[in-house]
């Protein structure tokens, strides 16, 4: 794919955990964490990515991991023709006026002890965006109105303003240095129902009028139907199926995802109750399971799973799938007894 | 916090909240106003004090206080071996006092400032190394360290106030570094590294204007405790030199007669006591209404 505006091959972030002197002495292996593993994805310029998978998965950490808020530990990272991975940190700081992050939690982004003025102003003055204080204030002015706040809001602290106003003001901060790229970490999903609409509808309006690139990170599969023109779906750090939005919430392959799309209620008169509950909770990333990762609750694991991990394959177009058991045509509804 | 909508909420409601719940507490409203009477007697002791601290007459050495047989309301808490006037000593001797024990604090607390944040923000081989430092300053007993070092430089006002911050700048340091840690965790920091912030922007700017209330109360609390050590100093000889007025030295003048001239030491004395218990005291209200979370 040569029109990707982000292209991210094999990352993976590991977290290692402290040893101690006495652990270090025995020559005991430190505990790792593989929160995101040999991931590998493109995001074309103008698409909308949507990333879902179970809180814990990884998503968020993948996210960070692309805009090196968290170092990645292995893979690359390609922005716009450039190995962002391998930047200098200077060459990181000016590269992240074109990269920005939506925060999921309004409350806990926003500095409490800092005006509007003064958060959503930060990266005009970190990148000389704007000639003096004055035109800086009419920059961030413009850019609140923008998002729907008003510009005589501009001194007020956080604390003043509800929690979609709040998740307006972080949309401002994301946008006012007009990146080409944006990372959505579950934007919606701290707010009111009645409130995620208007932001949705609001990151749609942004995304067209600047010309953006969404990663779109969620837990709601509803929410990613409605606004990403691809999935991709993310299980214990690893993506298992990615694809074409309709295709992947219509024909599901993997049967994580068949069970992901199972869970999501209804209001159909017809609508069977096929729902597929997956038993247990997600493993610890801090063991994974061998093989497949997914087969621990997967209903239709055999023992080639147990053993060996399954590669992505292409099932469609610009849709692949990391199943062992893809070309039985097997859905978990209705495959239950072939466990 | 997010329930305060009202649109015309001053600036910083917060700070103005806890400004009132800490004069709702009348006992530490009431220190805080003893501290500030000792503040003003200290900078404007030239104009309240009754005589020249230092002017000496054999004539009243060891003269007892007004209200005893042999007193004089010109000097109403009596005079030292030298004739000098108690009262007007105490008042110049304020100004010591509470002079050294402000610089002490602030420079302590600048410094504290910066380590902690550096520990704190950094980690790293910044965090050990100025945690180790911490940690060995700790394990010295406060007023050995102390002799030990004035011994080593001598004598005087600038001497005393370094010897002093020199180990009382790893108090505010460890609450700063703890601090620190905390915050830097939060998402608003994170936010401003992906808007390309710098470290030293996150540090100063981010992180310090949200840690400063714990800080403040330290400070306070700390403040009387470096009162008692320079009087520990004084008394010892080792803090300031004769004749300026110091709180401890008029303690340690008045030793040899504390049996027929009990008010030689006694004075003084009780000037440190209520300084001290008043700043404590109103220290702990701040801290009640600053920073509810350590309240007992």
């Amino acid at each position: 794919m040569t029109g990707a505006l982000l292209q991210v091959e094999g990352l993976s972030k590991t977290y290692v955990g402290r040893m101690s002197l006495v652990g270090r002495l025995l020559g005991r292996r430190p505990t790792a964490v593989r929160a995101v593993s040999d991931v590998s994805l493109d995001i074309e310029r103008g698409e909308i990515l949507g990333l879902i998978g179970e809180s814990g998965c990884g998503k968020s950490t993948l996210g960070r991991a692309i805009l090196r808020l968290h170092e990645p530990s292995a893979g690359r990272v390609t922005f716009d023709g450039t190995d962002v991975t391998a930047l200098s940190p200077a060459a990181m700081t000016a590269m992240r006026r074109r990269m920005q992050i939506i925060f999921q939690d309004p409350y806990a982004s926003l500095n409490p002890r800092r005006t509007v003025a003064d958060i959503v102003g930060l990266p005009l003055q970190l990148h000389g965006l704007a000639s003096g204080r004055a035109a800086q204030r009419e920059t961030v002015a413009e850019m609140l109105e923008k998002v729907g706040l008003k510009a005589g809001q501009i001194d007020r602290y956080p604390h003043q303003f509800s929690g979609g106003q709040r998740q307006r003001i972080g949309i401002a901060r994301a946008l006012i240095s007009r990146p080409d790229f944006v990372v959505c970490d579950e934007p919606v999903s701290a707010l009111d129902v009645s409130i995620q609409a208007q932001i949705i509808q609001l990151l749609q309006d942004l995304k067209r009028e600047f010309a953006l690139t969404y990663l779109f990170i969620s837990h709601d599969i509803s929410v990613i139907g409605y606004l990403a023109d691809r999935v991709a779906v993310m299980y214990l750090g690893e993506i298992v199926e990615q694809g074409p939005v309709e295709a992947v919430l219509s024909r599901p392959r993997h049967p994580y995802t068949q069970s992901l799309l199972s869970a999501v209620p209804k209001v159909e008169a017809t609508a069977r109750t096929d729902r597929v509950r997956l038993t247990g909770d997600l493993p610890s990333p801090l063991n994974p399971p061998s093989g497949c990762k997914f087969h621990t609750r997967c209903p239709l694991a055999i023992d080639i799973c147990r053993r060996s991990a399954p590669h992505r394959e292409t099932v469609g177009q610009g849709h692949d799938a990391a199943c062992h058991r893809l070309h039985e045509g097997l859905s978990i509804t209705d495959g239950g007894s072939a466990a | 916090m997010s329930f305060a909508s009202d649109a015309r909420a001053p600036a910083d409601s917060l700070f103005r909240r806890n400004l009132r719940a800490f004069a709702a507490n009348r006992l530490a409203f009431g220190s805080a106003i003893v501290v500030l009477i000792f503040v003003v007697m200290a900078v404007f002791a030239p104009w309240i004090a009754p005589h020249d601290p230092a002017a000496t007459d054999l004539f009243r050495r060891l003269q007892p206080p007004a209200w005893m047989e042999g007193g004089d309301w010109a000097f109403p808490l009596g005079c030292d071996a030298l004739g000098r006037d108690i009262l007007s000593r105490i008042i110049y001797g304020a100004r010591i006092s509470i002079f050294i024990g402000v610089a002490v604090i602030l420079v302590a607390t600048v410094v504290g400032i910066l380590a902690g944040l550096a520990a704190g923000y950094l980690r790293g081989w910044v965090d050990i190394v100025i945690s180790r430092i911490v940690d060995i300053l700790l394990g010295f007993p406060y007023l050995i360290f102390a002799i030990g070092l004035m011994a080593m430089m001598g004598p005087g006002l600038a001497n005393i106030i370094l010897v002093m911050a020199y180990k009382e700048w790893v108090i505010p340091c460890r609450v700063v570094r703890g601090e620190t840690l905390a915050v830097r965790e939060l998402e608003y920091v994170e936010a401003a590294r992906a808007v390309g912030a710098s470290d030293r922007h996150i540090m100063l700017r981010e992180i310090l204007p949200n840690i400063l209330s714990p800080v403040l109360v330290v400070a306070t609390i700390r403040m009387a405790d470096v009162i008692i050590l320079e009087a520990a100093l004084s008394f010892l000889g080792l803090g300031v030199q004769p004749p300026t007025a110091s709180w401890g030295a008029m303690v340690a003048d008045g030793r040899a007669f504390i049996l027929e001239s009990w008010w030689v030491s006694t004075f003084p004395g009780v000037a440190i006591l209520l300084l001290v218990l008043a700043i404590n005291v109103a220290s702990q209200g701040l801290r009640d209404a600053f920073d509810p979370r350590f309240s007992e």
